[in-house]
């Protein structure tokens, strides 16, 4: 068997919130087998090449991996102008995220290769739709929140229609187990509210693990950004699969990242 | 972390070229947030539009927070000295 073995990736339809179709970038491994799925969960920049490579990452590392794209409803334009779009009309609602993100998790359970574990990740804003899905939805066996920011929110003017509750308020419901990936010199999530928020699980007796980067802001795993950090970068990504492959019980593909 | 914070600025007897060729715009979405193109971990971000056509299309540019401070000393001295140029004989440009 070749040392690294193939995958295939592709653009698939997905059935989300209020049973809309949209379009989701999906990638698996060719070989026979049972695996894990993962859903990405896209920034609110948007539905970017970065999120892309991340999926075929987790495909390279034994995952049927899925990124939905968030914003399918407001226009089959480039990502970019359509994420524009929706920033200026104020994001999306939580609840269709978490409808949509539903959907995608279904869609990965209804594929023949699926091994019955799901998991969600989710960066910047998609590490706080993250840990919103782990205290919303069914489902979920891990999930992985890498520099979510706003899921304590201090001033409570930044809570509105689309986003009507604090995610840390649901922390209680939290039903399964969390990664949390964090910079040290982030400045949403900053230090003091990463503290805060793991001050919150442990009170609450949850499953999490935490990890914090020094010299690393906010985005440092992401290689198409100047605050990409190399070290920090490879490290955390060891952190995540070793989660992921301990709570979905992966098929020992993890090729490269051990 | 994205904020969605964006400010929006109205414009009168405007316009841009984006790939379609010109559009008439009427508003300015302003942002320092995430890019999506560039390298930096922040910029300013302004997507020209017209909204009254439906916001379809846009015309985009991401700076740097210095490149965008810059850029506004030079919009507002291009003003001073273009109005000035422009002005008819013996009426004062405008302040700004």
């Amino acid at each position: 068997m070749s040392y690294y073995q193939g995958l295939q990736a592709e653009s698939v339809a997905f059935r989300g919130d209020n049973g809309d179709t949209g379009e989701a970038y999906y990638a698996r491994p060719t070989r026979a087998g049972k695996f894990p799925g993962i859903v990405v969960i896209h920034h609110l920049p948007g539905w970017d090449e970065w999120i892309m490579e991340v999926v075929r990452k987790f495909a390279h590392h034994g995952y049927a991996s899925i990124s939905h794209h968030l914003y399918f409803r407001d226009g089959t334009e480039s990502p970019d102008d359509v994420g524009a779009r929706v920033r200026a009309a104020g994001g999306v609602a939580d609840a269709q995220v978490m409808g949509d993100t539903a959907g995608a998790i279904a869609h990965l359970r209804a594929q023949s290769n699926s091994n019955g574990k799901i998991g969600v990740i989710g960066f910047c804003s998609g590490g706080r739709h993250a840990y919103l899905a782990a205290c919303t939805l069914p489902g979920i066996d891990a999930v992985v929140d890498c520099w979510g920011g706003n899921v304590i929110v201090d001033n409570p003017k930044d809570l509105n229609d689309k986003r009507p509750v604090a995610p840390i308020d649901l922390t209680a419901k939290l039903n399964c187990p969390l990664l949390g990936i964090f910079g040290n010199d982030d400045a949403n999530p900053t230090a003091d509210q990463v503290n805060r928020t793991e001050a919150v699980l442990k009170k609450l007796g949850k499953n999490y693990e935490f990890h914090r980067y020094d010299g690393a802001g906010h985005a440092f795993f992401n290689t198409m950004r100047d605050a990409y950090r190399a070290e920090q970068a490879q490290d955390g990504w060891r952190k995540v699969f070793a989660f992921l492959n301990r709570q979905l019980a992966a098929s020992a593909a993890t090729i490269a990242a051990e | 972390m994205c904020s969605y914070i964006v400010e929006k600025a109205a414009l009168t007897g405007s316009a841009a070229k984006g790939r379609k060729g010109w559009m008439r715009i009427d508003t300015a979405n302003v942002y320092y947030d995430h890019p999506y193109y560039s390298t930096l971990d922040h910029v300013l971000a302004i997507d020209f539009t017209n909204e009254g056509d439906g916001g379809r299309d846009r015309v985009a540019v991401e700076l740097s927070a210095d490149s965008a401070r810059a850029l506004v000393e030079r919009i507002l001295a291009a003003l001073a000295s273009g109005e000035a140029a422009h002005a008819a004989p013996g009426v004062a440009a405008p302040a700004i």
